[in-house]
């Protein structure tokens, strides 16, 4: 089918069959919930649709749906993330498997409706996992991938693709088939659940002990994430055809130079590569599509012996830089003959970055010293 | 001592067994003896919604509670959207049967949770919200709120409130859902009957109960059911029911005792000057013939009917 990222997204979300959907509208994020509501119309798709009245209030019922036992979705962009913040640390500390769609858009003030990651960035210490996509095709799948892993580690997932060049791109898009789906995804029937037979109640306060014990387990449930996020992934190449792993190896061979991108920035960083290589540049890209939990060993392994990494910002946190670049200088700190990490501020706010701008900024790096912080660079 | 009116609720009080002793209330708590009827009277087949508020302190800290019910404590403006989600996963699981209650205070109710409320009632979701309504944020040490009435002195308007209190009751009304009551603790046996009422209909029920608070309304520890009391038969706090925001039922009128006996039994009102007491005195007369003007409207014939989908079709 020729279809959005967005529409895509709705597709895979019917595949999953979540039994309530909250959801309140923003752009760029609306034709997901359009799309549900018209397959919920057509009789496609048996869901709740609660219409809420804020994202805020959306969450807050994704949480006690999920709590009482069926299977959730939600989605939102920018302000609506925003607003859902007290929620989202609500929801990972409450354990629920909630699956998330974040379209990625600027944040206010002032207003902007461009690809920005730090909407989703700015929420990296709420215990949600993170999987960013570079096409509707890969977020379709991981919709369905986000739920097998969450509902393992009982923590809700974001899956997260950009403002219009994902979001509102059209392309062609493969939608499984219902019975392989329902094979790879069982349903969702926890044993501790809300119920008047069970008795079980959550929330209630606790003493320093306890909260102590109960963020160790979040911890141990994250550290968990990358061994089920691959074979998740795993299962479902094996099933569908189609895989990601989930720090992914491009062009690598004999790299003295690494592109480290998440987000639509990775197709663009695929034809400058090709570029780089055929100009006689040995330049490759390292993939990043898990970010929560931060896939330390699998970035590790992927950069090792690299001399230089370079990274293109398409979002900011004022008074500390580039996020990834940030993260990234966290990670090879340790390694034995770490590579040096350049971060440029590239894209902030959805400036264009066009491939002949990456292999601008690769061919820069190659030049010069990097600097702790990141650099200005439109 | 005074002779109190009973209510017109003619209502034998059926108790199951959901709320327990040795919950972490104040001695002579006036709230703890309505979540005790509002609780038994919903039943054990229930799951309770609490945001932060004395409520959630009685419910208990992990791992224990004092109810016998699924409590989940959320978060202080999210109580109508959280049962919300609880009452349709509920309805994917086809357990019907089971109750979705909120108990939450008057901050949460009138202000920060005001917005949830009001989108929930607009859906109309079904479930039971009860306000636990002691005017103010008692459990943070007894600040003013949007239920806060007009010159109490609080912590936080220590020279008397200068606005008034929001009617929550014509409010939720003016939703149009299917009912909205007022209850108070000196009379259980009203409460008990608005609560097995509004349990056994559908789709979104309010019920907004007077519980004094004991410290922040400066009061002896016997005297929460006296004031709830003296509330109803000065006037202060109507007790009345809205069936489908229109049909408006008076359960018991003021017996023309003056204001000025419910105000002196609290020192959140001791520093009102005469001529302040003479003005509440006036508001709660205004007050009370908008309310008989509203039982009149109710009384006329509906415009359109019942629309058969459970939603009031005037």
């Amino acid at each position: 089918m020729l279809l959005t990222g967005n529409h895509a997204v709705a597709y895979g979300v019917m595949l999953a069959r979540p039994a309530v959907v909250p959801v309140y509208p923003i752009t760029p994020q609306t034709p997901i919930l359009e799309k549900i509501s018209d397959l919920q119309l057509a009789g496609e798709f048996a869901v709740d649709l609660m219409t809420a009245e804020s994202e805020h209030s959306a969450m807050s019922a994704c949480i006690t749906a999920s709590l009482t036992g069926v299977r959730v979705f939600t989605a939102t962009a920018s302000q609506g993330l925003m607003l859902m913040h007290e929620m989202l640390h609500f929801a990972s500390g409450a354990r629920a498997p909630i699956v998330m769609v974040n379209v990625n858009r600027t944040v206010s003030s002032p207003w902007g409706f461009w690809p920005d990651q730090t909407d989703s960035l700015s929420q990296r210490d709420t215990g949600w996992i993170q999987y960013y996509t570079e096409s509707g095709q890969e977020s379709l799948d991981t919709v369905i991938q986000a739920f097998k892993v969450a509902e393992q580690v009982l923590l809700p997932v974001m899956v997260v693709h950009e403002a219009f060049y994902i979001s509102h791109a059209l392309e062609p898009v493969t939608v499984p088939a219902q019975d392989v789906v329902d094979a790879y995804l069982p349903p969702f029937d926890p044993a501790v659940r809300l119920d008047p037979g069970l008795g079980r109640s959550w929330g209630n306060p606790v003493n320093q002990d306890l909260y102590f014990r109960f963020r160790q387990a979040v911890g141990e449930a994250m550290d968990r994430v990358p061994g089920l996020a691959l074979q998740a992934d795993a299962e479902y190449e094996k099933m569908f055809g189609r895989g990601y792993e989930i720090v992914e190896r491009y062009r690598m061979e004999g790299a003295e130079i690494a592109i480290v991108a998440f987000g639509s920035m990775v197709g663009t960083a695929r034809v400058a590569v090709d570029a780089l290589r055929e100009a006689g540049i040995s330049a490759g890209l390292v993939k990043l599509k898990l970010f929560r939990p931060f896939p330390i060993g699998e970035v590790r392994a992927a950069v090792a012996g690299v001399p230089k990494l370079v990274v293109m910002e398409r979002n900011f946190s004022p008074g500390a830089g580039g996020i990834l670049h940030q993260e990234l200088k966290a990670t090879v700190c340790g390694m034995e003959d770490p590579p040096k990490v350049h971060g440029y501020l590239a894209g902030v706010g959805g400036v264009n970055v066009s491939p002949a701008k990456i292999e601008a900024l690769v061919r820069r790096a190659l030049e010069e010293e990097p600097v702790p912080q990141s650099v200005w660079q439109r | 001592m005074e002779r109190f009116h009973h209510a017109e609720a003619n209502y034998d009080i059926e108790e199951s067994d959901v709320f327990l002793s040795g919950h972490h209330a104040c001695p002579g708590c006036g709230e703890a003896l309505a979540v005790r009827y509002v609780i038994n009277t919903m039943g054990p087949r229930t799951i309770a919604i609490v945001p932060p508020s004395c409520i959630a302190i009685i419910a208990g800290l992990q791992p224990n509670s004092s109810m016998r019910v699924p409590i989940v404590h959320g978060t202080l403006e999210s109580s109508a959207a959280s049962a919300a989600g609880v009452r349709r996963a509920l309805n994917h699981q086809r357990k019907h049967d089971v109750n979705v209650l909120v108990m939450a205070g008057d901050g949460g109710t009138y202000d920060i949770g005001f917005q949830a409320l009001s989108g929930a009632a607009e859906r109309n979701e079904d479930m039971v919200y009860v306000c636990l309504d002691n005017e103010g944020y008692m459990n943070t040490g007894a600040q003013k709120s949007g239920s806060t009435p007009h010159l109490a002195s609080t912590a936080s308007t220590p020279g008397g409130k200068t606005t008034g209190k929001k009617n929550i009751a014509e409010i939720m009304a003016a939703h149009r859902i299917p009912y909205v009551a007022t209850a108070t603790i000196g009379y259980p046996d009203d409460l008990a009957r608005k609560v097995a009422k509004a349990r056994d209909l559908k789709g979104m029920r309010f019920i907004v109960v007077l519980t004094p608070c004991l410290d922040g309304w400066g009061l002896p520890e016997n005297g929460a059911v006296r004031v709830s009391r003296l509330a109803v038969e000065t006037g202060f706090f109507p007790l009345f029911e809205v069936e489908d925001g229109v049909r408006y039922t008076i359960n018991h009128g003021p017996r023309g005792m003056p204001v000025q006996r419910y105000l002196e039994a609290q020192k959140r009102f001791r520093h009102l000057e005469a001529e302040q007491k003479e003005r509440l005195q006036a508001e709660v007369d205004e007050a009370w013939a908008l309310l008989r003007a509203r039982v009149e409207c109710g009384a006329l014939p509906a415009a359109t009917g019942d629309s058969g989908d459970g939603f009031p079709g005037r």
